[in-house]
This record gives C-alpha cells, structure tokens and sequence, in this order.
C-alpha cells in the first residue's frame, strides 16, 4: 500500500516541525541530573560482632533544565548539574514508542510491531520476577525456612509461628501438585489444588457478595417514594422534596423493571413486557453512561501522552515551568 | 449512481460515507492537542462546578480531626496514570493540610513507586515539616489481593510486617495504635480495576460494620460500577479526570482561602489542565454523532425511495 498524497503532506509538515523544535533555540528532549550525595554511618555493635562503618555512595536525581541553565550561568565550569545521557535516551525511547503505538491508527508497521513486542517482552518479565520476589521468596520461602531467608536473601524476613509454618508446606505441596497439570499421566493430581482453590475463592466471594451486594444494596433501594425535605430552620422545602422523591421513585422503577426484565419464567407480555421494555430503557442508559466515562479515560490518557510529547520531549509547552521560558521564546525555540 | 437504486444523496452525505477513518483520528489528535498546546502557553483552565461525590471526598478529609489516620490504598499503575495521579495528588495535598497522618500500601506492584513519586512530589517537596515514620509511611506492595484485606481486617502488622524501607511495623510511630484496618477511620483508595475500591468496599468496608469510611478515586471506566455503593458504602467518589478537576479546583481554592496571597503551583492544576483537551474531544464526538446521523438517515431515506 502506498502513503496517499495527502498522508505523505502530513507527515512531512510533522517532521519538519520537529526538526525545527530540535535545530532551534535550546533544543528539546533532554534531562538533566544533579549530584546528590549519600552517607550513611553504621555505629559498632558488639552484640552482632558490627564493625563501625561509613557507606558513602551517590545519587543522580533529575532537575529541570532551568536548574542547568542556572548553573552554567553561574558557574559554566560546574559539573554537579549535567545531562544524563542514560535518562535523555530513556526519554527518547518513550517518545519513540509512543509514536510507534499510534501510527498503528495509520496502518500495521513495522514500528508498531516492535513497541507492541517490547511491551509484551517486558510486561511478561516483569510479573515473573514480581511473581519470585514479592510472592515466592518472602511467603513460600520465607515461610518455610525464615532464618535462611533473613541470612542470605532479604534482611527483614520475619519468623512464622509453628503453625504459619505448617500452612506454607501445605502451600508448596499443593503448588507442587498443581504442576503436575504439566505431565501426561498425573494431570490427575492438579484436580485436588484446583479443587482447593475453587473452593476457598467461592467461600470468599459469596460472604462478601453477600454482605455488600446482595444485602447492602437491597437495603439502599428501599427508598421513601415521598422524601419530604426540611430546610435548616425545620420548614417543609418544596423543590428539594420533589427532586428526591423523583430521584428515589426512578432508582425504584429502574431496579424493578431490570429485574422484570431479567425474569424469563413469564412470557413478556403485557404488563411484564411494558416493564421489561422500560428495563431495557435503564439498561440502555446505563450502557450509555458507562460508555461515556470509558471515552473520556481514553481521551484524559491521550491527553497525558500527547503532554509528554509536547512538554518533556518537545519543549513545546511549559505547564509546570520546567524551563523558565517565555511564551514566544518557546514558540519559535530561542 | 450511488448504490440506493438509483436515488441521488447529496455528495455531502457520499463523502461522509466514503471518509477514510484516519481523517477522524488526524481530527481527534488536533482537538486534543489544540487545547494541550494553548493551556500550556497560556496556563489557563476551564472553571470547575464540584459535584456532590467530589465535595464528599474533600469533606470526608476536612471533618477528620487534624493528625487523624488516614489509609491510602494506590492500587494502580501508570498506564492509569493520566487519570488517576492528579487526584492522588490532590488527596495527599489537602490531607499533609489538614495534618492526617498517612500510611501508604499498594496492592498493585507499580503503585508502590507511585507512593514514593506522590510522597516526593507533594509531601517532601511542600510539607518538608512532616518526616517519614511520625507523619508518614509507605509500606509498599504487598501480594495478595483479597487475601491482603481479609488479613488487616485483623492484624495490620501481619498483612505488612516491615515498611517499604524495612523498617519493622511495630517500630514505625505513625502507626502506633494501630492494630487492624478498622483503626483508620478514613480509607482512601485510588483505584484502576482489580484489586480496587470494589474489593474494598466488598472485603473491608462491609465487614468493618460501618467503623471504616471510604472514599475514592477511579478511572472512567471504573466509575459506572462503583456508582451503586455511593453512599451508602462509599462516603464519596472522584470518577474520571472530571472528578479529578472538581476536587483540585475545592482543594486549591480552600488552600488559597487558608493562604491569602499564595498562588497554585502548575504540579496542582494538572487534571483542570487535562479538561481542555476533553472539551475538544467531546466537542467532535458530538459533531461526528450528529454527522454520522445525518448520513444515516439520509442512507435509510434514499433506500426507502428506492423500494417505492
């Protein structure tokens, strides 16, 4: 497929203006880091056999570039704010890949299919060393044997009581039983775990289903059809009274008529037709609603990705005053 | 000939139909980004109404007695950050105010980073009074989901042992006294899916018999759902980054109010910054739905005319 006349235009006009962004003025895309140093003073401690000691190490927290500019005034030799070359090419990567992602909405592309893999890449290590870290070392393991744990993996493991520690063999056996899915002949065995889980998922979510869905909410919908309304010197308020009692009476209907309208043991028809007719009118609107609030997620996470370019990429707008820049000096980049 | 038996529609409607769908996405970026560019010159924002929910969630905060404890759940990750930071801002900001004292968790890996951003941002960077540990404290991510829930129903130390710097629970100040999740009269959860305010409400807030209230902050796709709890279990709710720019608009004129004289700083205007770009989105969409009529009907108008 070829780029039409008009697309390549497009392009064209969207590359030129980045490459004016990036030849003029102070440029774009860059961030700047400044030297923090870090010490730390460990006192001697007979009792553990500690010897006294100080750890010094340093630190590179990022600063607007405002802060440079500042310090090359100042000093132009100064070497305690520079550019971080690892941070600047982070941040043309994310550009990079936000740019990549949305050419998808021009057509599949190469550029496309590597951000779409490199966020799959990642994704699918980061929750295996997630996973390992945060569930299997401290809780199976650190539950299992806390001393080896403290001694050579994390510091701050705590000790289980005996039966905490009885649990978490229970756990590495049905783990282990659930693994066995993976072996032709004793898939058999993974039943029991799964069973396990099944259950105790199902135990969870009825008495909490219970409690705050079915009971909580069947309570909030027994609603005064009338809602008489006081104002602050005990008088009756006539428009705030006729609000809620509407307010109440279509929570009322909506619920009843969704109800009929998910009840298929008698034919809609008549009555319950009307009802359930009107059901499928809440419905609609619930859909509706729910489609709105979807769309406007989309655009306020369009919008922050759209900010990133023109601000931490670009240089192009300055909303928190990162760069100190007068409106027109930033405009044509000077 | 036009494909309707022979029945002329307007050339307007023929390009309607044959418009290539990347024009529409080339409009929608200029809508969203035409507004990003002019509010970030000119650093103006649209004015902003508080609705019920939003004022709910501020006055959930402002009725608890200063140095109060307030839970802060951050379960989600940047991929809502759009969304969702600027309330967690905002809620951390009007809460260092107030004096609460913080504790931080995450049920989400990322949101443990979150915690230490928003913390940096707004705690260490304008309330440097408060110190970590008496004021507050990120006790970081914790694996788990319900199960996290259930356990500081009961023993808040159990279901977090150490805070996120390893520093052991019963050693951190800010939470002497507290034993079990029902302690904080106040939860704040920013929520992006599961686990979330709806595990919150179910496993905690349900079976803390009234003791806990709860506000929070949602995604748009989330909102819909968690609108049948509110009130009743959930004090109050910011949906979206509508939400979002009610409630910094209340906090920012209630600090202003408290400071004569002091100006917002632009890391507090994010989300009514974000509702230019949502008003020009909005704005074509209800333009492209009128269109999309119109091309509809009149489609639906020369069929008829064909069969007769």
């Amino acid at each position: 497929m070829k780029l039409s006349k008009a697309w390549i235009v497009v392009l064209l006009v969207v590359i030129a203006l980045i490459s004016l962004r990036a030849m003029t003025g102070q440029g774009m895309g860059r961030v700047y880091v400044k030297a923090a140093p870090q010490t730390v003073e460990i006192s001697a401690d007979a009792a553990t056999g500690t010897e006294a000691k100080t750890i010094r190490w340093m630190e590179w927290h990022a600063v607007p570039p405002k802060d440079y500019t500042a310090a090359q005034a100042a000093d132009p030799a100064q070497t305690s704010i520079q550019m971080s070359w690892a941070r600047t090419i982070g941040l043309w990567m994310a550009a990079f890949f936000t740019l990549a992602i949305f050419s998808f909405m021009y057509r599949d592309n190469p550029g496309y299919r590597v951000a779409e893999a490199v966020i799959i890449g990642v994704s699918a290590a980061y929750w295996m060393v997630i996973g390992f870290w945060d569930t299997i070392v401290p809780k199976l393991l650190g539950g299992l044997t806390p001393a080896f744990v403290r001694e050579h993996i994390l510091p701050t493991q705590i000790d289980q009581s005996f039966t905490q520690n009885i649990a978490m063999w229970c756990a590495l056996a049905l783990g282990i039983m659930l693994l066995m899915r993976l072996s032709s002949k004793g898939a058999w065995i993974s039943l029991w775990p799964l069973a396990f889980i099944i259950g105790v998922t199902a135990g969870l979510k009825i008495v909490s289903h219970v409690e705050s869905d079915l009971l909580a909410q069947s309570v909030a919908t027994f609603k005064p059809l009338a809602a008489v309304q006081r104002d602050a010197s005990g008088a009756f308020d006539l428009m705030p009274t006729i609000w809620k009692s509407l307010a109440n009476i279509l929570v009322v209907v909506g619920v009843l008529c969704c109800l009929v309208y998910f009840f298929f043991s008698v034919e809609h028809k008549g009555l319950v037709g009307r009802g359930a007719r009107v059901g499928i009118w809440y419905l609609m609107i619930t859909f509706g609603a729910a489609f709105g609030f979807t769309v406007m997620g989309r655009v306020a996470l369009l919008a922050a990705r759209m900010e990133f370019l023109f601000d931490d990429w670009l240089w192009l707008i300055d909303p928190a005053g990162k760069r100190a820049v007068d409106v027109a000096a930033m405009i044509v980049g000077i | 000939m036009d494909g309707y038996g022979g029945i002329q529609v307007s050339g307007f409607v023929r390009f309607l139909e044959s418009l290539d769908r990347r024009w529409i996405y080339l409009a929608m970026a200029i809508a969203v980004a035409g507004p990003i560019i002019y509010i970030g010159l000119t650093g103006k924002t649209l004015p902003e109404t508080a609705t019920p929910a939003a004022q709910a969630v501020f006055d959930a905060i402002e009725e608890l007695p200063s140095g109060g404890h307030v839970l802060f759940s951050f379960d989600f990750d940047p991929a809502s950050g759009g969304e969702l930071i600027p309330m967690a801002t905002s809620i951390v900001r009007q809460c260092a105010a107030r004096g609460h004292k913080m504790v931080f968790i995450a049920l989400w890996p990322l949101g443990a980073q979150l915690v230490d951003e928003t913390i940096k941002r707004v705690i260490t960077a304008d309330y440097p009074h408060m110190k970590e540990g008496v004021d507050y404290i990120n006790f970081g991510y914790q694996a788990g989901n319900e199960a996290v829930m259930k356990v500081m129903l009961t023993d808040f130390a159990k279901a977090f042992p150490n805070s996120s710097n390893g520093t052991p629970t019963t050693q951190i100040p800010v939470v002497h006294g507290v034993t079990r999740a029902s302690d904080f009269p106040l939860l704040v959860t920013i929520s992006a899916g599961y686990p979330g305010a709806k595990e919150w409400i179910q496993y905690v807030v349900s079976s803390s018999g009234g003791r806990i209230k709860m506000v929070t902050g949602c995604t748009g796709v989330q909102t819909p759902q968690l609108y049948p709890y509110y009130p009743t279990q959930l004090t109050g709710m910011l949906g979206a980054i509508k939400g979002a720019a009610e409630y910094e608009s209340i906090v920012n004129d209630a600090i202003c109010k408290a400071h004569p004289g002091t100006t917002t700083p632009a890391k507090y205007l994010e989300a009514q910054r974000r509702m230019g770009p949502q008003l020009g989105a909005h704005l074509l969409m209800v333009v492209l739905i009128i269109l999309g009529n119109i091309a509809f009907f009149a489609q639906k108008r020369a069929a008829a005319g064909a069969k007769s």
